[in-house]
């Protein structure tokens, strides 16, 4: 080793790192300092998806030794390139967290290439074969959090007509309002759901309109799968409808009409995440779970649902934690154009990939796909 | 009927209900705009001004906890900004298409910057009379909600129609925005008139922002405006810079941008992105329709750059 390059500098931070680790009582220490990048494509406190990522970036920013670079409202063009040159380059990164959607294929994927020695996790994505080893894709069943609010959502809506207001007909969010309306079939086997697209993750003038509309089609509970659910969280607690929440708990921004929600539990994986790496272990390229596996919780029901609800609900979230598991997506089922899409006896697990590419809605849902 | 639904009535309702939520951006955007223009200038910057009246407005709502304080707070703001790029504008030189590019890019970052800790808190909003008590239907009742500053936008449009024909003031505006030599040879400041006329554009803009941010959709984010202010400026040229015409206008973009959601809910599904980009269809529509390549726009004030 040339001890002619060791500065003040290495000494003085090898004399915190050492301070540091003494007081911190021995924990798995990194090589250094390790720079973890997130990006985010919309504003990180948007009581939405990226504040469900945000919160699990400050969960790391807490564990010492990790220093966590962020930037938002970085779009899904090759800005999200530069931005991982950037936080590589300048900031010294090598963990990166894309979260958003489209940042996958071709722009992670490339960049994953381009430096084999860094990790990429990306969240949503479809990780294959065919992609670079050094990424990864994750994500969570949050279906399985909506088909919970919908079951909670069949029981409290009196007209049995329930509303979705989605931003654009991909396949998770197609899953989620799939859940959703088959769980509060189970609640009533009557109800509707009805669904309107945005068209694009943050429109909140056309989210209002969406909101107003479907309450005035006689929906009483709704909920949503945008960027940001406040504007529709808001506007239906105003005209007196009750909501499940998304991504995050916005309890607090409608306290009587909140009925539960499905959240994120980024908080807990991203140390997970970062842990296994600490030990040496290799996170699985491809890496899903839902609320047995804590990456998807619900949230605490508001005081509006049912002693028969909460029961219904947490006997199903008991069968969703159990080690059997539980199929949302049952052979026999329809979509709403009378099509079998899955074939009586095939049960559709969790973890079954085809669920990832779901192109339809199922009976009793409102609403079309294109 | 018996489960509260009125079916296919949802669509006028929506978009009469619409047309009145969604149109009072546009309307102050433009009535703003309108003065300006007349007076022979463009703000381009208004997107950035409305964002900016948004977030001041919530802020100062949120922060005093009167929604009127944040009202006059979105004002101020806007007719800041309104004299930054009339200042800018009064040197010489200066383009003031290139200048409200980067007005408006300079407003909604700053708002977003300055907006950034007001995303999560909820403040109060401005209260809705309720127009609807003699109806027993919830749906046209939620209509009927209205704000009082949809209202005060309706009632300016005809005085500004009757104040730029009758008032002395209205006189001065036309007369820089048409032929500045005149103005000058009166003995009156050209750039004394439009900045004041910018001014009073970016107050009402201001205040249109602190309209989505205080009553509809009712909260602070950073998709809020969406390109509202842009459109609104847009509307100006199609309105033939009429006050009068800038209501109808508003109204008719409001009522749209409600249809995509309305038709959907009754089950009118197939080519939502096409209904979705109605305001969009009808701009396009009507620039199309009334543009010819013999003549400048009728109505457009000789001075503005884009007609000179």
């Amino acid at each position: 080793m040339d001890f002619g390059r060791i500065s003040r500098r290495h000494l003085l931070q090898c004399g915190a790192a050492l301070t540091l680790g003494a007081a911190a009582g021995a924990r798995p220490a990194f090589a250094a300092e390790t720079t973890i990048g997130f990006i985010y494509v919309g504003s990180r406190d948007d009581y939405g998806y990226n504040q469900a990522h945000a919160q699990g970036a400050a969960a790391l920013k807490k564990i010492p030794g990790l220093k966590v670079v962020e930037e938002e409202k970085v779009p899904e063009t090759d800005a999200v390139e530069k931005t991982i040159e950037s936080m590589i380059n300048l900031d010294g990164a090598t963990l990166l967290f894309p979260t958003s959607f489209g940042y996958y294929n071709p722009h992670m994927i490339k960049m994953a290439s381009k430096f084999p020695k860094l990790r990429f996790e990306h969240c949503g994505g479809l990780w294959s074969d065919k992609d670079p080893k050094n990424a990864g894709s994750y994500f969570g069943y949050i279906d399985e959090a909506q088909y919970i609010s919908g079951i909670v959502a069949g029981y409290t809506s009196k007209s049995g007509k329930l509303g979705f207001v989605a931003a654009k007909p991909i396949p998770q969010v197609l899953r989620n309002i799939n859940a959703f309306a088959l769980g509060a079939k189970l609640a009533n086997p009557k109800a509707t759901t009805q669904v309107i697209f945005t068209g694009d993750w943050s429109m909140p003038v056309k989210e209002a309109e969406a909101t107003n509309s479907l309450i005035d089609q006689g929906v009483d509970v709704l909920t949503c799968h945008v960027d940001g659910p406040k504007t529709m969280v808001e506007n239906a607690a105003r005209r007196g409808a009750f909501v499940c929440g998304y991504h995050t708990n916005q309890s607090p921004l409608a306290p009587k009409a909140y009925l539960t929600g499905a959240e994120w539990n980024w908080e807990a994986l991203y140390p997970k995440f970062v842990k296994m790496i600490a030990a040496g272990e290799s996170i699985p390229n491809f890496y899903r779970g839902g609320l047995k596996e804590e990456i998807v919780k619900t949230s605490p029901y508001g005081e509006a649902v049912s002693a028969e609800a909460r029961k219904h609900a947490d006997d199903v979230k008991a069968k969703f934690l159990s080690a059997e598991g539980y199929a949302i997506f049952k052979g026999g089922l329809l979509d709403n154009k009378g099509k079998t899409v899955i074939a009586a006896g095939t049960d559709r697990g969790q973890k079954d990939p085809e669920l990832e590419k779901m192109d339809y809605l199922v009976e009793g849902v409102i609403g079309a796909t294109s | 009927m018996a489960d509260g639904s009125i079916g296919l009535w949802t669509v006028p309702l929506a978009v009469l209900g619409g047309a009145i939520r969604v149109s009072t951006p546009f309307l102050f955007v433009s009535l703003g705009e309108c003065i300006t223009e007349r007076s022979g200038r463009i703000n381009l910057g208004l997107e950035g001004t409305l964002v900016m009246g948004a977030m001041s407005a919530y802020g100062i709502s949120y922060v005093t906890g009167s929604p009127w304080l944040g009202v006059l707070a979105a004002g101020v703001a806007g007719a800041l900004l309104g004299a930054l790029h009339a200042g800018i504008c009064s040197l010489p030189r200066v383009n003031d298409i290139a200048v409200g590019i980067a007005l408006m890019l300079f407003g909604t970052g700053l708002a977003f910057y300055l907006g950034k800790p007001l995303i999560e808190p909820t403040a109060p909003r401005l209260p809705a009379i309720d127009f609807g008590w003699w109806s027993d239907i919830p749906q046209l009742r939620a209509a009927l909600r209205i704000n009082v500053m949809f209202l005060i936008g309706v009632a300016l449009a005809p005085i500004l129609y009757w104040a730029f024909r009758t008032t002395r003031w209205g006189l001065l505006i036309r007369t820089a925005g048409e032929s500045s030599d005149a103005a000058r040879a009166m003995g009156y400041s050209v750039l004394l008139i439009r900045l004041r006329a910018t001014m009073v554009g970016g107050f009402l803009a201001g205040i249109g922002g602190s309209f989505l941010s205080l009553f509809y959709p009712g909260s602070w984010n950073e998709g809020l405006s969406s390109g509202q202010g842009i459109t609104a400026v847009a509307l100006v040229i199609f309105a033939r810079w009429d006050p009068l015409l800038c209501l109808w206008a508003s109204l008719a973009f409001g009522g749209a941008a409600a249809l995509g959601p309305a038709l959907q809910s009754v089950g009118v599904t197939s080519g939502y992105h096409l209904f979705n980009a109605a305001p969009y269809i009808l701009t396009l529509a009507i620039m199309i329709i009334t543009c010819s390549p013999k003549r400048t726009l009728t109505g457009a004030p000789a001075e503005l750059s884009i007609t000179r």
